[in-house]
């Protein structure tokens, strides 16, 4: 391992030392491409952060593809219904690994203002692994850009070897979820028992 | 796009006579397409089902319910106040005109008068409101056509100024819950009407340009002329409402109709179009605009001092008399109706909106029928649906 002073000194003098893992991820991080899919109004806030004013090309995310296949990155922008909780869920597991995921605002965090309406997930993390939450009703496209920014800080840390290696590279971690379907009553699973478990309650 | 081959569906000839080069009938079999929902032209979660010869829709389905968040059933359980921050979350991109149709229900039911200076800072408010959301969807609309990017870039940096406007008015850019019953929720900052003063003042000269840009633009004619016609007599007996309506060329706006607010001291005119194809509506949005300005400009000359809210409008422990109550607005998208029924409790009995989007969107099937399938979306793309006041 090279120490840090060195690399800087040897950089000022034209000399670029790095790491291969180094360098995959910097080439990752820098060109995170959502998949371009709105749910509700915070898909509004999101496609504000792709127009001039915030503008997201400047960290590499503004191909925002409408297909599943060429996107990195879900960002789950509103609402999820139950309804649309299969369509949401069949789409990430169309997304090629590597794939990362942002719940968006707080209704895809947790049904927000609407959590206690009868066909209001109760929040995405139930059946998808989300990488970052951002509160916010709607949360602002500062925000957005700060989580895009605090995932490209956790792709520049995945290790690509050993035990902490991220889930893409792991043989054996699933990369597809299973898609619920409708049941008598609600979703069917209405949660993956492996990503999220209720909180006990304590009296 | 997921591409579904159905069982072969009976065809219907009366729709599409079948030709072919010698006059033959060709052979072959339906294609049952499912737009949505998720595609990228189709402004959310909502889902045509589309049966298509070749390239001609032959049957449009629509499917709703994709983004349906119980909007009705949770006001019905929560206090009157309550249910204003969730009229924000209906039509997401006009906040305060939603704001406004059911502040205007409950004074209504509940015989509340609205102080001078309130009134003014609602029509300014409102209007502000359909320039944002008039440009957005015709940047909207042109990027089904295919032009992606530039129309939309510059209707959002247009719109992002007077979501400024109403981040400094009421702190939020999107979901302002501004609205009281008998007034405002807050007076306006020092300096907020100077700032309308000036984007009022640059507005015409963005328009000037973006008309410049697009209204002669030859893709643009032959994307939108002709495609997408909706019928005078189909509209009004299907209940179609705003600009859809207009572009038609029936007189109907509820600012002049109804007489609510004070928009009976403005000068301005309605719009009309004449063909109600897609074009007609891109032009009457553009119209509305500059109609818009004129009303702004006239409300800015003239806000009043005073009050913003009715002082003996009470917000906690607000229980009006039973009765029954309907307010209704034009709303950009067309009339956007509250109507609530009053048990004297502190919730209302029943609480039902009546959104412009979906009863627009009832007649998408006519308008696309004998279309190419391109030309659905630009139909689509046309109606102007926020999804969150089709599924509420």
């Amino acid at each position: 391992m090279i120490e840090e002073g060195l690399k800087n000194e040897l950089a000022k003098q034209g000399v670029v030392l790095t790491t291969l893992q180094e360098l995959y991820n910097w080439g990752r991080g820098n060109s995170v491409w959502p998949l371009s899919f709105g749910l509700a109004c915070c898909a509004i806030e999101m496609m504000a952060a792709s127009m001039a004013k915030w503008d997201i090309a400047r960290f590499g995310s503004e191909v925002f593809r409408p297909s599943p296949r060429q996107a990195d990155l879900m960002i789950v922008a509103g609402t999820v219904t139950k309804k649309m909780a299969p369509q949401v869920v069949r789409l990430y597991n169309q997304m090629p690994e590597p794939k990362y995921v942002i719940a968006m605002g707080a209704c895809a965090i947790s049904g927000g203002p609407f959590k206690q309406g009868y066909n209001v997930l109760k929040g995405i993390d139930r059946l998808l692994p989300v990488d970052i939450h951002i509160p916010g009703c709607p949360p602002r496209p500062e925000a957005l850009l700060h989580a895009l920014i605090t995932l490209q800080k956790k792709i520049e840390t995945q290790a690509l070897t050993g035990p902490n290696r991220p889930r893409h590279l792991d043989a054996a971690a699933p990369s597809e979820f299973p898609v619920p379907e409708f049941g008598e009553h609600d979703i069917v699973p209405a949660m993956n028992p492996r990503l999220w478990k209720p909180t006990p309650v304590v009296r | 796009m997921s591409i579904v081959t159905a069982s072969p569906v009976p065809r219907n000839y009366e729709v599409i006579p079948k030709t072919s080069l010698d006059g033959s009938e060709l052979d072959g079999e339906l294609l049952e397409v499912a737009m949505g929902p998720q595609h990228p032209s189709t402004h959310g979660v909502f889902r045509m089902d589309v049966v298509l010869d070749g390239e001609t829709v032959v049957k449009l389905k629509p499917v709703f319910g994709y983004l349906h968040r119980n909007h009705e059933k949770i006001a019905e359980n929560t206090s009157y106040l309550g249910s204003m921050p969730y009229t924000d979350r209906l039509d997401y991109f006009c906040s305060l005109t939603n704001n406004w149709a059911y502040a205007l229900a409950v004074e209504r039911l509940a015989g509340l008068q609205v102080p001078e200076r309130a009134e003014f800072i609602r029509i300014i408010t409102a209007e502000l409101t359909r320039l944002q959301n008039h440009t957005s969807v015709c940047g909207f609309l042109l990027q089904d056509m295919g032009a992606l990017g530039t129309p939309l870039m510059y209707a959002f940096r247009e719109r992002e100024k007077i979501l400024d406007l109403f981040e400094a008015l009421t702190g939020a850019r999107m979901m302002c819950n501004y609205m009281r019953f008998g007034g405002c929720r807050c007076d306006l900052p020092p300096g907020w009407l100077d700032r309308v003063r000036k984007i009022v003042d640059d507005f015409p000269r963005f328009l000037d340009s973006y008309e410049a840009l697009l209204n002669t633009n030859e893709i643009l004619l032959a994307r939108t002329q002709g495609v997408g016609r909706l019928p005078r007599a189909l509209a009004i007996s299907a209940g179609i409402t705003g600009p859809m309506l207009r572009a038609c060329g029936v007189d109907y706006d509820i600012r002049k109709v109804d007489h609510y607010g004070i928009y009976d001291r403005f000068e301005f005119r309605i719009p009309l179009g004449e063909h109600g194809d897609v074009y007609d509506r891109y032009m009457i949005r553009l119209l509305e605009i500059r109609e818009s300005l004129k009303i702004l400009q006239q409300a800015l000359k003239a806000v009043p001092g005073g009050p913003v809210i009715d002082p003996k409008a009470k917000l906690r422990g607000f229980r009006p008399k039973a009765g029954e109550a309907y307010g209704r607005i034009e709303g950009p998208k067309g009339e956007l109706g509250f109507y609530l029924i009053s048990d004297g409790s502190p919730n209302p009995y029943r609480y039902r909106v009546r959104p412009p989007s979906l009863i627009n969107l009832t007649i998408l099937e006519d308008m696309c029928l004998g279309q190419s399938v391109a030309d659905a979306v630009v139909t689509l793309g046309s109606v102007d649906i926020v999804l969150g006041e089709v599924d509420r």
